[in-house]
């Protein structure tokens, strides 16, 4: 089975101030059909950056696409025109962002923003048919039924209001709409419950698992937080500094992680059942990427490090079925 | 408001007074006798205590009687009445074609950064403040009107035609109304050259505070959205980043309203545009200090409505400052 | 004596200070339309302070009549060409320089000395002290400022003296407004509040603490200033109500040119330019410096 979307071997660099930046030094993902994909790594290890990169919705400059592809079903959207582009966001591949104060404009009402989406005519919708012709008054009761369907009350009434009367938690149900507005093939969140509370957070993952499951969209999730994806995800990649250090099933990583940073990601974690121990950082700090270190980029705060991992990048090898690793430890 | 025009005329009105240069003597002329001289001041209530006369003045004000000018001898409120359209049509042209054209230049400029359409109209933008609007004036009567004969010197219309009946006493659209296409376009060709300088400044500075918005707005993460959702570039240029940057391009709208107001007065001259502005120009060096008096009135109360109009204008562009 | 065993630790104190002069002359150069604007200016005072020593014909200034030679064009002797009584207009703009540059410092000045003060005993006072002189500023804010100097100018009488008058006038409440703001903000911070408990009295914690910080400010409102200053002053002479013939003002220069117009283009011509650039390199000066040294105020005017 082919899958619906694959990156190869994506490397992205970023002008700054300082000198070159190395985001993204040619990372590996897959995402199969209907499949559900988080992507966790701490804030600035390129997570963010790699999904606007699907959607070719990184300035360029300063950021430059080096190297690798990004395929969506087998087609390479890094060369693909603007045009084409046009057509494939929002409809074939949609994304929720996260802080949902600053992404909605706060001088029209929801109203507006979610028509003019629904509006926003292509070729194609996600499920491949020919878009009709909407007018604004169909328009208009679909985006009421996409409310009812993320769960706002009273979406009549609701749509008419501007964002900043809504709480956090219904302007990020409705960014959830936004994206699902054209039944896209694939969805990307980015952090889509960063900005919430916890309680909001949980009820809006059991929202978009709901969502998932009802209409089979294939989801690739980011989040800095374990928890978030492993509620949602069926697979996990971890990323650091740049790099895919880890890729396998959500069991598989809870119940034998091999990555050394995977291990020290999950020994950071408080669970009731580990009251007694103290929470473990991983030692050290977020390397700096415009020199970054040499090898394997986690090296310098690896507590099995080796010779070698200074010397040479790890290659991704699948230790067991379905889980890879990238580390010098383990070899095929 | 009321208190803010009621401070006005005092200080307009002290300082008239308190100045020093004789009206009367003045409007009697060089060869007028002293017992000339004292008949025009009592004509004037010159003679009378400041107090009485501010008091008089202000009870006069009220009833719509800004006094008689000395010099035409007319009462004021006539010659402003005779006067005022003439500078509203200019002043409206004006700053429509200011504001409309400020917008599309600073959305050009910011779409476009840093091409040869930015900096062309970046150019624009420093130099249209610092010109001086008279100077400008004559110089493209100088070069448009006497050299090359493309556009007449000044006026209204030309002496030949006659003026559209009145009905707002614009001119241009008055012979619109009435169908006369000749006086049309006459007078649009007498409204070109003035109402482009008088808004040059205004046009220079709106172009360059929108641009300055644009440019924070495109970087917003809610054009990123819209973009990621689809949204095609031109709605998100033209409807959904520029209402946001209509609130500061509204401020200034309504500071280069002012300013605008202010101009009329060189423009008015330069051109022969027969306005208030020429008006209160020909009493103040002639010392005639109704008319000019009447004028700054009449002007300021139209820029503090404009000011209403900026602030009510807020609360339609943002909903976030309705509720205040 | 004393101030050679001071300069050692006079100079750690200050090295703060030249650290942020460095990196403001750095921020400066870095925006090539600011560097154009400093040069500008720095163009003009050096133009004005010279002025006597650069023209060709001081006679001409004021007085000297040559009807032989009235209205000649620019040529290799009048650069600018002659007048209608037969001056050097070349030396005439020369010499405008300087008059517009005692212009607008004066009413700069003169707007400063009276908007500062009141600014900062309106903002610090606050109360109905502070809501006198807001109503009052907004007063005469409420009319277009050539207007309101035009009827200060209509009731003094023409001359360059009433007009600076009357141009003072219409300047200081924009300090004023600036001021206050600047102040009241500054009264609620921190530092002032110690400087308060600690039994500061008034008039330190103003000159100490609430001026310095209002400096930056008010040196780029001057700066923006100087140039709009000198453009109302030619607005005014150019009227008729400001500076009068004979005096080399730009203004009135422009306006009697206007009289020979077309065919005798270069005296209304020259002076335009020489205000043009004037303002132009204040503008852009003051441009630069709001982005050196008062960034957030980028958004607001005036």
């Amino acid at each position: 089975m082919k899958p619906i979307l694959e990156i190869k071997d994506l490397q992205i660099e970023f002008d700054t101030f300082e000198g070159i930046s190395h985001v993204l030094d040619g990372i590996h993902l897959s995402l199969e059909k209907g499949d559900t994909l988080g992507l966790v790594g701490e804030t600035g290890c390129g997570k963010s950056i790699t999904a606007k990169a699907i959607l070719r919705l990184l300035l360029t400059p300063p950021a430059h696409i080096v190297s690798g592809e990004i395929l969506f079903q087998g087609e390479n959207l890094l060369n693909k025109s603007e045009e084409e582009m046009k057509e494939i966001r929002g409809r074939q591949i949609a994304m929720v962002f996260q802080d949902p104060m600053t992404f909605l404009n706060p001088v029209f009402t929801i109203e507006e923003q979610l028509v003019d989406v629904i509006l926003a005519q292509g070729r194609k919708n996600g499920s491949g048919n020919r878009e009709k012709r909407l007018d604004r008054n169909q328009a208009l009761h679909i985006a009421i039924e996409l409310l009812r369907e993320v769960k706002i009350p009273e979406p009549e009434f609701r749509i008419k209001s501007y964002p900043h009367e809504f709480s956090g938690g219904m302007r990020q149900r409705v960014l959830i709409a936004m994206a699902l507005s054209r039944s896209p093939q694939i969805l990307i969140a980015d952090e889509p419950t960063t900005a919430l509370d916890v309680t909001i957070q949980a009820q809006i993952l059991r929202l978009m698992d709901e969502l998932v499951q009802k209409h089979g969209h294939s989801v690739l999730l980011i989040s800095h937080d374990l928890g978030v994806v492993a509620r949602v995800c069926k697979r996990i990649a971890v990323m650091y500094a740049g790099n895919i250090v880890e890729n396998c099933s959500t069991v598989q990583l809870f119940k034998r992680p091999l990555h050394p940073y995977t291990q020290g990601l999950l020994n950071s974690i408080l669970t009731f059942s580990k009251r007694e121990e103290t929470a473990q950082g991983i030692k050290g700090m977020i390397p700096d990427l415009i020199q970054p270190p040499s090898g394997c980029r986690f090296h310098p705060r690896c507590l099995s490090m080796m010779d070698i991992c200074q010397k040479e990048k790890p290659p991704m090898i699948e230790f067991e079925a379905g889980h890879w690793v990238s580390c010098h430890l383990f070899k095929k | 408001m009321v208190i803010t025009i009621l401070g006005l005329s005092v200080i307009v009105f002290v300082v008239s007074r308190v100045a020093p240069g004789d009206p009367a003597k003045l409007a009697a002329g060089p060869d007028a006798t002293e017992e000339m001289v004292e008949v025009i001041r009592k004509e004037f209530g010159l003679d009378q205590p400041l107090v009485i006369q501010y008091f008089k003045y202000m009870k006069g004000l009220i009833q719509g009687d800004f006094g008689r000018s000395i010099r035409t001898r007319h009462l004021v409120w006539n010659d402003i009445k005779t006067y005022l359209p003439a500078t509203f049509e200019l002043v409206f042209t004006s700053i429509t074609f200011a504001i409309f054209f400020g917008i599309l230049f600073g959305i050009l400029s910011s779409v476009y950064r840093d091409l040869w359409i930015d900096h062309i109209l970046r150019f624009f933008t420093v130099t249209g403040v610092a010109i001086p609007m008279f100077w400008l004036g004559i110089m493209l009567q100088l070069l448009l009107a006497a050299k090359f004969h493309l556009l007449p010197l000044g006026g209204r219309l030309d002496t030949m035609v006659n003026p559209p009946t009145l009905i707002t006493r614009f001119f241009l659209i008055d012979s619109l109304i009435t169908g006369n296409w000749l006086v049309f376009k006459n007078a649009f060709v007498h409204i070109l050259l003035p109402a482009f300088v008088l808004s040059f400044p205004a046009l220079a500075s709106i172009t360059r505070i929108n641009r300055a918005e644009m440019l924070e707005v495109l970087h917003k993460d809610f054009v990123l959205n819209e973009k990621a959702q689809g949204i095609s570039d031109g709605l998100i240029i033209y409807k959904y980043a520029l209402k946001n940057t209509l609130i500061p391009t509204l401020t200034m709208i309504g500071l280069r309203y002012g300013w605008m107001l202010g101009g009329t007065i060189l423009v008015e001259t330069v051109f022969n545009w027969p306005g208030i502005g020429n008006y209160a120009v020909g009493a103040a060096v002639y010392s005639d200090f109704q008319p000019v008096m009447g004028v700054t009135i009449i002007l300021g109360l139209n820029f503090m409505i404009a000011n209403l109009l900026v602030d009510i204008g807020y609360g339609f562009l943002d909903p976030r400052v309705r509720y205040e | 004596m004393r101030i050679f065993r001071e300069l050692p630790r006079w100079r750690e104190e200050r090295k703060g200070q030249v650290r942020d002069l460095k990196l403001s002359i750095y921020t400066l150069s870095r925006s090539p339309l600011s560097v154009i604007g400093f040069f500008l200016v720095l163009f003009f005072f050096l133009i004005a302070l010279i002025g006597p020593w650069i023209i060709t014909y001081p006679q001409d200034i004021t007085g000297a009549v040559h009807m032989d030679q009235r209205l000649r064009s620019p040529s290799l002797a009048h650069p600018f060409g002659t007048d209608e009584v037969g001056r050097d207009i070349y030396s005439r703009v020369v010499i405008g320089t300087r008059l517009s540059l005692q212009i607008g410092l004066i009413i700069i000045f003169v707007a400063m000395g009276i908007g500062v003060p009141l600014g900062i005993l309106a903002g610090y006072m606050g109360g109905w002290v502070n809501n006198l002189v807001m109503r009052i500023t907004d007063i005469f804010l409420s009319v277009p400022g050539l207007l309101l100097a035009l009827a200060i100018v209509g009731a003094l009488g023409p001359g360059i003296k009433n007009a600076m008058i009357a141009l003072s006038i219409v300047w200081w409440p924009g300090y004023v407004r600036l001021v206050q703001g600047k102040t009241l903000s500054l009264r609620e911070e921190p530092f002032v509040e110690a400087a308060r408990s600690i039994g500061a009295s008034r008039f330190r914690i103003i000159f100490k603490h609430i001026l310095p910080n209002c400096t930056s400010p008010i040196i780029v409102k001057a700066s923006m200033d100087m140039g709009m200053a000198i453009l109302f002053a030619a607005n005014l002479g150019f009227i008729g109500v400001g500076a009068q013939p004979p005096e080399p003002e730009w203004g009135a220069m422009i306006s009697v040119g206007r009289n020979y117009l077309p065919d005798r283009w270069w005296m209304a011509t020259f002076p335009g330019l020489a205000i043009l650039v004037t303002v132009l390199g204040f503008n852009l000066l003051g441009d630069g410096l709001r982005d050196v040294l008062d960034p957030q105020s980028r958004g607001q005017i005036r």
